[in-house]
């Protein structure tokens, strides 16, 4: 059964917030309605979005590495919000895997939000129905578009290329080999969601030098500097070139 | 959480009618046994199923406040298989109709005997509606507590005290009203009731303070490490990816500075137990309507109170994700 599902490469994200833009952009003109902004040029604006950047600090300084966080609704493949709904507005798609909210039946009760482990689901203050990711469902089926943009558009957006997508149940696909290569890792394994999104490890490349690789035993050729005259008879092991 | 008064008063008011009519069903099936006298059924059972009608109603009508789409509530009944929350749809309005059935079989004297016990106790209709009635407000109890227990990150919710918590104080609650309903009638049913409010007070006390000795030690199985999955000792947001509020930073905060926090949890202690059973205490040696019907309001104006703080107590892991503004 196919699962899809974004692999977001933290070793990569710059955190530059393209995908939140972008992906307010494309979902805010959908034909599910947009997603509103309240007092957007006033005191306490507030408004929907399905995706965020967040910035932490690992460690202490000056050994800190900041880290840059995509957040956007994991498409778990348990999903706790689904069960809990009681008109069944939330669920969960079987042919491939997305959760997904019916506009038309959510009566805003904001149950499924409170069951979300990850505050990934957002009640519109204008529609009064809850909201979240929908891996842009109506962006990637849709024929008119070229096959290569039938993606969702964070994807689309980000320039270092730290969103991968696709089939995460499928092992020859882009995003389960990044998966399974390079330790795709999911969000609080404790609650038991199994998440479908899954996340890069920040890397470090690094080898081991050991001190006698940088500082010579020994000079063979002769190279560096030029070596006192040796007495004639004493034994080294240049004594066959010194002759 | 951020504790909705929707919600507050849904929850408070339909454990008062719960317990409400469960008094005075426990005092029917008393007097059947020739325990306890009985009841003028219009005077006394149908006024009484009619304020807990008026107590599950209010509680229905309250909780519509807290949809966003309140003209789609009939669709909540759709997922009782799964949710929770629609079994809880499901059961209110049965038990407030059962409720009023039991009340207007009481009013018209609709009551039949339908067998009898070993000769001397009268089975009648009234009591074997009214026994469906009680399996129906049991279930109401636990349906509102599973409610809240059924969330497993919610670690402050999501235990079985959820539930006995929320049976007992509602039954409490109830007693406390049947109570002061009962010296208001002179039913001579007044120290039957008396005794049970202040039984189940007590015991809520005890369960209700073991959930807070729970709370207080609870140990949170999300920190910033399984949030984002990085393995370090020392993890801090420096933004949350945006400045203005959201619902995420709404909907899971209660928002009151700490010393307010704790001190409502205080309120509550002492106007739910100590000062109800003082009042009722003396209410009883004095059969004083009065007093009775105080104890019931200061109990409810606590639990209140209580039902706040067991909202604002209960912390969501999603709040990990949103802790600095930066």
């Amino acid at each position: 059964m196919s699962q899809l599902a974004l692999v977001i490469d933290l070793n990569v994200c710059v955190g530059c917030h393209a995908c939140v833009t972008s992906c307010k952009e494309w979902n805010t003109s959908g034909t599910a309605g947009y997603m509103a902004d309240m007092n957007p040029f006033s005191k306490d604006p507030t408004g929907t979005f399905f995706n965020r950047v967040q910035t932490f600090e690992v460690g202490d300084f000056p050994n800190t590495e900041t880290v840059h966080f995509p957040k956007s609704c994991l498409h778990c493949e348990d999903p706790p919000c689904v069960p809990v709904c009681p008109t069944g507005a939330s669920y969960k798609r079987d042919q491939d895997g997305i959760v997904l909210v019916d506009y038309d039946k959510c009566i805003g009760c904001k149950y499924c939000s409170w069951a979300c482990p990850y505050g990934v689901r957002e009640l519109d203050e204008h529609q009064k129905v809850m909201k979240k990711c929908t891996l842009c469902v109506d962006r990637i089926y849709d024929e008119s578009l070229p096959e290569n943009e039938r993606k969702p558009a964070c994807v689309m957006a980000c320039p270092t290329n730290a969103r991968l997508f696709g089939d995460v149940n499928d092992p020859d696909s882009e995003a389960a080999q990044a998966i399974r290569e390079r330790g795709g890792y999911q969000l609080m394994p404790e609650w038991g969601t199994r998440p479908a999104n899954h996340y890069l490890p920040r890397r470090k490349t690094s080898i081991t030098i050991h001190d006698d690789e940088l500082i010579r035993a020994d000079n063979p050729l002769n190279k560096e500097r030029q070596l006192p005259m040796p007495d004639a008879d004493d034994p080294t092991l240049d004594e066959t070139t010194s002759w | 959480m951020h504790p909705a008064f929707s919600v507050i008063f849904l929850t408070t008011l339909i454990g008062a009618g719960q317990g409400l009519f469960l008094a005075l069903y426990t005092g029917q099936l008393y007097s059947v046994f020739k325990v306890l006298p009985v009841q003028d059924s219009a005077q006394f059972h149908a006024i009484g199923s009619l304020m807990a009608i008026a107590l599950l109603v209010a509680g229905l009508f309250s909780s519509f406040f807290h949809l966003g789409h309140p003209e789609r509530a009939w669709r909540s009944a759709a997922c009782w298989r799964t949710s929770w929350l629609s079994r809880e749809v499901i059961v209110l309005p049965t038990f407030t109709g059962a409720v009023a059935v039991w009340g207007l079989v009481h009013y018209l004297g609709w009551n039949p005997v339908l067998f009898s016990f070993r000769g001397t106790f009268d089975i009648d209709l009234s009591l074997v509606i009214g026994a469906a009635a009680s399996l129906l407000g049991f279930t109401l109890f636990l349906c509102t507590g599973m409610i809240y227990a059924c969330i497993k990150q919610l670690q402050e919710w999501a235990t079985p005290l959820t539930v006995v918590n929320y049976t007992l104080l509602g039954s409490a609650s109830g007693f406390m009203l049947a109570t002061a309903f009962a010296a208001w009638r002179e039913s001579g049913l007044t120290e039957f009731f008396g005794g049970w409010a202040i039984l189940m007070t007590v015991v809520a006390f005890i369960t209700r303070s073991a959930s807070l000795l729970r709370n207080a030690r609870i140990k949170h199985k999300s920190t910033l490490e399984t949030a984002i999955g990085i393995r370090h000792a020392r993890i801090q947001q420096k933004s949350m990816g945006f400045m203005a509020g959201s619902f995420n930073t709404r909907e899971y905060f209660h928002g009151a500075p700490a010393h307010i926090f704790r001190m409502i949890k205080w309120v509550f202690l002492v106007l739910v137990f100590p000062v109800p059973l003082l009042l009722v205490s003396i209410g009883l040696g004095t059969q004083t309507v009065g007093l009775l019907l105080a104890a019931f309001l200061v109990q409810y104006l606590g639990l209140l109170a209580e039902r706040w703080f067991f909202f604002a107590q209960a912390n969501h892991p999603q709040n990990l994700y949103y802790q600095t503004v930066g």
